[in-house]
């Protein structure tokens, strides 16, 4: 019995000199004090020293994409650091290219926070942020895809771009069991702050479009982080070509009906590929644009009509469709959202027609 | 023998002879893992010669000051790890604090090797060999170089490796581990030095 006893004193006795060592040293030397983080030379943020600038950044909800989670594996948080990060670190240099490291790009989860800083963060990340929101209702717009909508409640307001998408996140259920991040393309306008629309397509055994399709009901509480991305209207005036796929409808018509709300009077062209007929929806909104835009045209396609759809429209793959319409391409935009297979087809006609590459704008939903 | 000369032949031995490594396949993982380039492999070899060192004196005062008075020696496993860790942990902060540019060559590499087995192990070894203090020390500072020169020879190795066709299956950990087999039996030849 009292050997059982001494044992357990003398370990526990040696693990709490450790432990106190250690908040000690830790509050000792790994107190740094509050620094300032000088951000685009516009911005000021008072924080306390001593953890890694991605965590550091997240605290003051200035969100920096990252897959990883901080372990320097996925080399996805760089950002520029013009004063106060010290060297490159190895655990950085893998993740650098020469010109990253002439530009003072860095991997903001391997920079520690210790004197004051200069940074460069792009604007829109600035902007990113969680909300909080509620789903309001939900509807089927084909066999497989659903319009969900959701009503922001903390912020109530998001600031966004027509085309941008956002994040949305999944709780542990069934099929996972820790939260999952999921991009999806804003359909509603920037018009609407206060309830954004997502276009979601079922995905068999996709973790996040099982959860919406399945599980998720009217009233259920969600939680999303955006808007991100840099799909969006240029500010040219050229003609567009808008080419989309299933719930590839999403940004497209965002920035359709923005360019209506705008009066944006350029002339457009959208062409959007289905299966059959149950795969096509919001056919008649897309209509109504037609003699709400200027010069726009709707065309659907339809790549295997069902003899039962009486289809008097479009046949074939979409990028054949395209091919009759478009006889040159050159001096057009193009705006393509939709499956990579897709994507990558409708680039390679596009730019047979005469399209530069810096002309085509793309969002693929791989 | 004379005290220097004592700890002399332990440092010695466990470098070359008793590689703990090459002999015993300790610290196997970051060995593979750490050892594409020879700079990754100096840095995480010079850490592991520090902490070795360090903890085996450490663990060497509080086995014998601690767990054999108190007939405690079968806790050994639980307490050095403790010890260990925490002293990683401590080291890293200061060396942080102390020097950016240690703590870059350095710093960095020290939570990857609070949990390297060779670490546990020369505490281990040294107490089944019954070192004393000075022989503890030389032994945990002769394991540590030894585990170093072994890490950046194979860095060396698998620098060169890169330009040469390796067969697929093999690629990676594969032919990394007939070559570590193949420098293992390199250093069996440095047994014949001993007496």
């Amino acid at each position: 019995m009292s050997e059982l006893l001494t044992a357990l004193v003398v370990t526990c006795s040696i693990t709490t000199v450790l432990a106190l060592l250690l908040v000690i040293a830790d509050s000792i030397i790994n107190n740094y004090g509050e620094v300032t983080l000088r951000i685009n030379e516009d911005r000021e943020l008072k924080v306390e020293g001593g953890s890694s600038l991605l965590n550091t950044l997240k605290e003051q909800n200035v969100f920096i994409p990252s897959a990883c989670g901080g372990r320097g594996s996925c080399g996805l948080c760089k950002l520029k650091v013009l004063e106060g990060a010290g060297d490159i670190l190895p655990t950085e240099s893998a993740w650098l290219t020469e010109d990253e490291k002439k530009n003072n790009i860095r991997l903001s989860c391997q920079v520690k926070v210790r004197n004051d800083m200069r940074l460069e963060i792009p604007e829109e990340l600035l902007s990113v942020r969680q909300f909080k929101t509620r789903v309001v209702s939900m509807r089927d717009l084909t066999h497989d895809i659903k319009e969900v909508v959701l009503e922001l409640e903390d912020p109530p307001e998001m600031e966004f771009i027509a085309g941008q998408f956002i994040q949305l996140e999944v709780p542990p259920y069934k099929l996972t069991d820790e939260p999952v991040y999921r991009a999806y393309s804003i359909a509603s306008t920037p018009s609407s702050k206060k309830r954004i629309e997502l276009e979601i397509r079922y995905v068999p055994n996709g973790i996040c479009t099982t959860y919406v399709h399945k599980h998720m009901k009217e009233g259920d509480k969600v939680t999303i982080n955006g808007p991100y991305g840099e799909f969006r209207l240029s500010d040219t005036q050229k003609e567009m070509i808008c080419i989309a796929g299933g719930s590839g409808m999403a940004p497209i018509k965002s920035i359709l009906l923005d360019m209506q709300e705008k009066k944006i009077r350029r002339k457009a062209q959208y062409f959007f590929g289905a299966k059959a007929l149950r795969d096509l929806f919001l056919v008649d909104e897309m209509k109504k644009l037609e003699s709400q835009l200027p010069d726009f045209r709707f065309i659907p396609a339809l790549s295997g009509p069902d003899p039962s759809d009486n289809w008097k429209g479009e046949t074939g793959l979409i990028t054949k469709v395209v091919d009759s319409y478009i006889p040159n391409a050159a001096g057009m935009e193009a705006y393509l959202c939709g499956s990579p297979l897709m994507i990558d087809a409708c680039v390679k006609l596009l730019k047979e027609k005469g399209m530069p590459e810096e002309s085509i704008f793309y969002d693929k939903f791989a | 023998m004379s005290d220097f000369a004592l700890y002399f032949s332990v440092f010695f031995a466990a470098v070359f002879t008793n590689n703990i490594l090459l002999t015993n396949y300790l610290g196997m993982c970051s060995f593979l893992g750490a050892s594409r380039e020879i700079k990754t492999a100096a840095g995480l070899g010079t850490a592991v010669i520090f902490v070795m060192t360090v903890t085996s004196a450490l663990n060497w005062v509080v086995y014998y000051k601690l767990l054999v008075p108190f007939n405690l020696t079968h806790l050994r496993f639980i307490i050095f790890i403790v010890v260990i860790a925490a002293f990683v942990q401590i080291a890293e902060m200061a060396i942080e604090r102390l020097s950016r540019k240690l703590y870059a060559a350095l710093g960095i590499f020290l939570p990857l090797i609070t949990v390297n087995c060779a670490i546990l192990g020369a505490s281990l070894f040294m107490i089944i060999r019954s070192y004393g203090f000075g022989q503890s020390v030389a032994y945990g500072a002769g394991s540590g170089v030894g585990w170093a020169m072994a890490i950046m020879a194979m860095a060396g190795i698998r620098e060169k490796m890169a330009k040469s066709r390796i067969p697929k299956g093999l690629e990676g950990a594969g032919i990394a581990l007939i070559i570590a087999g193949i420098m293992a039996l390199a250093f069996v030849g440095f047994n014949g030095i001993t007496s």
